[in-house]
């Protein structure tokens, strides 16, 4: 272990709403690549915590790894405690730290976003996204938008139109998908398209993902 | 007519008849023929112990409707566990340390450096490789570890506490390379001084999904070739012919690129090998686990709950699934070893490239002549690059000739992949039929009705003519005055009747009425566990969602590969066998309590009925609280087709409406529509779940994806998917599905599979011809990216009829 272990208070309180400290170099970077196609607006208040971006902060604070350290993560509604490597991605703290194993990794370099999760309510491709940028923040699973009573209604249209085949990037569309009817309840095709146009299916499902998020963004509409 | 001789389920057809065992057998009256044209009965003798015949859907309750798939509740809320999800106590991460150059000979691999590297808990280096072809006479080249053939092949491995250890220490292990000349290029590598890929004679084994080559073929230089099929004078059919066409046409490689990568995770444990693995055949990994560990079968065990796709290069344990058995064996833990997204486009397998000349010799009345194909095409240091399947088996001819060869070449091995050979020979194929068409002046249609003798795809072709899409096309080509053309063009695709008699499966009744079926069978996408479901509702009335269905475990009686749209076909008459038998069982496990004799027992809309009309019907699972026992079972195994002589393929055929734009060279697929069959569908949603699947991966394969190897280096340059273009949401067509459901009186479910024929073999001649419609100008290679389309375009192509 490091004796430069950050303590939890040096990190950001999880969930923070207070303003964050100007980007560093390394924001653009993921701006465009570790973002979905969906999420085209900035990923805000996103810390990186690289030996580049220490260099560039005030004097105070420490520096973390290469070792593990502890940090606390929100996901799903829920904190887990957990160590890591700096370099941890958020797709491997959840899959392999935390078992999540919904999120799934394909490409591993964010053209496939079969590894799309929520951070607050923006998609970002998790294989791209440094678990330690995840602090502070809220992180939206596939396990976290579904109880075992009930399915997300997007999900239930996807079983009902079948919109899956091996399966493989079904977690990854619906987060696509999902964030698209958050942030427009009336999408046409043509936006159900933008939302998952950084979504892969070697399969081929995509003409029932489209049905399958029209007809759910319907049935929400006449709910609401 | 013909049948295609040289694939590789021949085997299983042939075990087929020989396992015809049964003595008593019975008449029965089956349906045959598309409803609403040509439906009938006919007569097939079966065996006693078969079920009553199945009516046509429309008269079936569960069986040929559209429940929701089986497990589509745990792929939506991420529940499913694939095998890069498995984790176990104490399990280790292992990576591949891979060649980095294409050609050459190892002197030495120090892995001290990795083998202390923290974290490390096992190295492995490779001594015998898997996959690629083999030479016939391995005395020709003395070395202690294999021959690196291609950039990427995996040499050693490591495995080691976490993924990012075992990748570090992966990076400390050092190789010494002598290295030896190389190529990678098709058309140079059959260059009289090429450098060898091979030094001698090689061969490349098939597997359940296809691919590799016949034995016995000769090799010159890199050209493993020609596979020779003669039947009637090929020669003398073209000078009958009253009008040639002749054409070359190119096909470029492509990868399967499945989500999920190749990977297993291995457990060894004294008594028993447990491999999760991402596969197409259960029973593959088994079979390639016991044989190569000299392991009796009984003590490996292969679980596939879930796996995310194959598409023909998931069959058998491959170097991932034996390397991470020994790391497992050497480190005493279960090991982790999932393919990354490099090497899975690099070492698993792909699609061989093709060259072919294709002349088409034919009478004014359409009557082919004389059909002659001369295909090369490089399937790597692998075999299996034929693509003569839809020349010999689409069309009557008076002869034929074919000679396909293939050419080694310094890159990884093919693998099957969807109807192999197919896209490629199809593209040729259906090109040039067009163009024969046009040459004598006959509609596409007419022609096809002419010459193509399959029943089925008369009446698609009739489907297809009374399309709103496809009388919307100008058969004048070219007609658009604008920058922007539009065309519709046709294609049609052909496979075949293969099955698997690998087919066992067991179901269980439960004395509180749930019902359940194993089969080491895997679900690969297609749904299979739907199927079973229905399969049981079925017999015993209970929704398709209330049915238990356990599968992808060798633990449960085998189950078939795969592969070549065997599954469906093969296994389905299996299960519905044991589910009847089971029922039987049932009955006469209630029969005592209801007071009636076995044989005055119907089970029937999920009620227990007396024949004589002793009692009211009872619901199944009231009468199930009867049973005198705790369960009843049945294993039932796959019986020969009843009418084995009636040989069937399959196909469809499918339009596609394009717009090229022909200043950018950009062609834009706007609408398919696809009319396809496969026997008695048994889930239609999921059959077109799959056509849209195979017409998009076809577009893909048609317009963008192309494998690129640096001719200067000999690595492949595109090995992600971001460089690796294949189809998303922005070039997926609106496509129309038609289902033509055709009976053929085969089986106790008259089913077949839809993989192959799903849209894949005619997507790029469809798109060819539609091309060739909007501009007039015929474009023979693929990908048809815009630089291929604009040099086209400018260029009026030379016909080679004139040589």
């Amino acid at each position: 272990m490091s004796d430069h272990q950050p303590s939890q208070k040096e990190l950001p309180e999880a969930p923070s709403t207070a303003p964050t400290p100007a980007g560093i170099s390394r924001r653009g970077f993921l701006k465009g690549a570790g973002i979905t196609a969906a999420g085209t607006a900035l990923l805000e208040g996103v810390q990186g915590f690289s030996r580049e971006a220490v260099a560039s902060t005030p004097k105070g604070v420490k520096e973390f790894g290469p070792e593990p350290f502890p940090v606390t993560l929100h996901i799903n509604g829920k904190e887990h405690a957990l160590q890591i490597e700096p370099r941890t991605t958020l797709a491997d703290a959840l899959r392999i730290q935390l078992n999540m194993t919904g999120t799934k990794v394909s490409c591993d370099r964010g053209v496939c976003s079969s590894c799309t999760v929520l951070l607050d309510r923006m998609p970002v491709n998790s294989c791209m996204t440094l678990a330690i940028d995840a602090v502070g923040h809220h992180v939206t699973t596939i396990e976290g938008i579904s109880t075992d009573e009930q399915m997300h209604p997007l999900q239930a249209a996807f079983v009902r139109h079948d919109a899956m085949q091996c399966g493989f990037c079904t977690p990854g569309m619906v987060m696509s998908c999902v964030s698209l009817l958050e942030k427009n309840p009336h999408p046409t095709e043509a936006d159900v398209r933008y939302a998952v146009s950084g979504n892969l299916c070697r399969c081929g499902t995509y003409p029932k993902v489209f049905a399958a998020t029209l007809d759910a963004a319907s049935q929400l509409a006449r709910k609401a | 007519m013909a049948t295609h001789t040289t694939n590789p389920y021949s085997d299983a057809i042939l075990s087929a008849a020989a396992d015809a065992t049964e003595t008593t057998t019975k008449t029965v009256s089956m349906p045959i023929g598309i409803p609403g044209y040509t439906l009938h009965e006919e007569k097939r003798t079966v065996p006693t112990s078969e079920p009553p015949v199945l009516p046509v859907n429309k008269d079936l309750d569960y069986i040929g409707k559209s429940p929701e798939r089986w497990d589509g509740n745990a792929k939506v809320t991420g529940r499913a566990r694939y095998t890069a999800d498995v984790q176990l106590p104490g399990m280790l991460y292992a990576r591949f340390v891979n060649a980095s150059i294409p050609h050459g000979k190892i002197l030495s691999i120090d892995t001290s450096a990795a083998e202390s590297h923290p974290g490390v808990k096992g190295v492995h280096v490779i001594e015998l490789l898997l996959g690629a072809a083999v030479l016939h006479d391995p005395s020709l080249e003395r070395s202690k570890y294999p021959i690196v053939r291609y950039a990427g092949q995996p040499i050693a491995a490591v495995a080691a506490t976490t993924p990012q250890a075992a990748e570090e220490a992966a990076a400390k292990v050092r190789v010494k390379y002598e290295a030896l000349p190389f190529v990678v290029d098709a058309d140079l590598a059959r260059e009289p001084n090429a450098p060898l890929v091979f030094p001698g004679a090689a061969d490349q084994a098939g597997t359940a999904g296809g691919g590799g080559s016949a034995s016995g073929i000769p090799q010159t230089g890199n050209v493993h070739g020609p596979s020779v099929r003669k039947h009637g004078d090929a020669e003398q059919g073209f000078k009958d012919a009253d009008v040639i066409v002749d054409a070359r046409y190119t096909t470029q490689v492509q990868t399967h690129s499945a989500l999920e990568t190749h990977g297993v995770v291995a457990d060894w444990k004294p008594e028993l090998l447990t491999v999760y693995a991402s596969t197409q055949g259960t029973a593959s990994v088994r079979e390639e686990l016991a044989g190569f560990f000299r392991l009796p079968k009984s003590q490996v065990r292969v679980i596939t709950e879930f796996m995310g796709g194959g598409f023909g290069a998931k069959f058998g344990a491959g170097n991932p699934g034996v390397v991470a058995a020994e790391l497992s064996r050497k480190t005493g833990a279960p090991v982790h070893l999932m393919l990354n997204r490099e090497e899975e486009h690099l070492s698993v397998g792909n699609r061989p490239s093709s060259d072919q000349r294709l002349r088409i010799g034919a009478k004014k009345d359409g009557t082919i002549t004389a059909i002659q194909l001369i295909s090369y095409g490089t399937a790597g240091c692998g075999t299996g690059a034929g693509c003569a399947g839809p020349a010999t088996n689409l069309y009557k001819w008076a002869s034929l000739h074919t000679e396909e060869n293939d050419v080694f070449i310094n890159a990884g091995p093919a693998a099957a992949f969807r109807a192999p050979g197919h896209p490629q020979g199809a593209f040729a194929l259906e090109q040039s039929i067009d163009e024969l068409a046009a040459r004598l002046n006959l509609d596409l249609l007419d022609l096809r009705d002419r010459i193509d003798e399959n029943p089925v795809r008369r009446v698609q072709r009739q489907i297809i003519r009374e399309s709103a899409l496809w009388k919307s096309r100008n058969p004048r080509p070219n007609a658009d005055p604008g920058p922007i053309k539009r065309g519709v063009g046709l294609s049609q695709s052909v496979w075949y009747r293969h099955l698997s008699m690998n087919c066992g499966a067991e179901v269980r009744v439960h004395k509180d009425g749930s019902v359940e079926v194993l089969s080491a069978v895997q679900d690969i996408g297609s749904g299979i566990k739907t199927v079973l479901a229905q399969i049981l509702a079925e017999q015993f009335g209970v929704p398709p969602g209330k049915v238990s269905v356990k599968i992808g475990d060798t633990n449960y009686p085998v189950g078939p590969n795969s592969g070549g749209s065997v599954t469906t076909a093969s296994l389905t008459p299996a299960v519905r066998d044991a589910a009847w038998q089971a029922a039987q069982k049932f009955l006469a496990s209630v029969a005592p309590a209801l007071g009636a004799a076995p044989a005055d027992l119907t089970l029937t809309g999920g009620m227990v009925r007396s024949v004589s009309g002793k009692f009211q019907p009872v619901p199944f699972r009231t009468a199930a609280a009867k049973m005198n026992t705790d369960e009843v079972s049945a294993q039932a195994k796959r019986i020969p087709d009843y009418d084995p002589s009636k040989y069937d393929t399959y196909g469809g055929v499918d339009i596609a409406e394009v717009s090229v734009d022909t200043e950018a060279g950009r062609i834009h697929v706007k609408r398919v529509l696809a009319v396809h069959d496969c026997g008695r569908p048994m889930n239609p949603a999921q059959i077109i779940s799959q056509i849209n699947g195979g017409v998009i991966q076809g577009i893909s394969y048609t317009l963008f994806e192309h494998r690129l190897l640096d001719p200067n280096y000999g690595i492949m340059v595109n090995s992600n998917l971001d460089k690796y273009k294949i189809a998303g949401s922005y070039e997926v067509p609106q496509i129309e599905v038609q289902l033509t459901e055709s009976y053929i009186g085969q089986s106790s479910t008259d089913a077949s599979g839809i993989g192959e024929a799903a849209g894949i073999i005619s997507a790029a001649a469809a798109i060819g011809n539609a091309v060739y419609n909007a501009t007039g100008v015929r474009i023979r290679q693929l990908p048809m990216t815009p630089a291929v389309v604009l040099a086209a375009l400018n260029q009026p192509q030379p016909s080679m009829e004139s040589l």
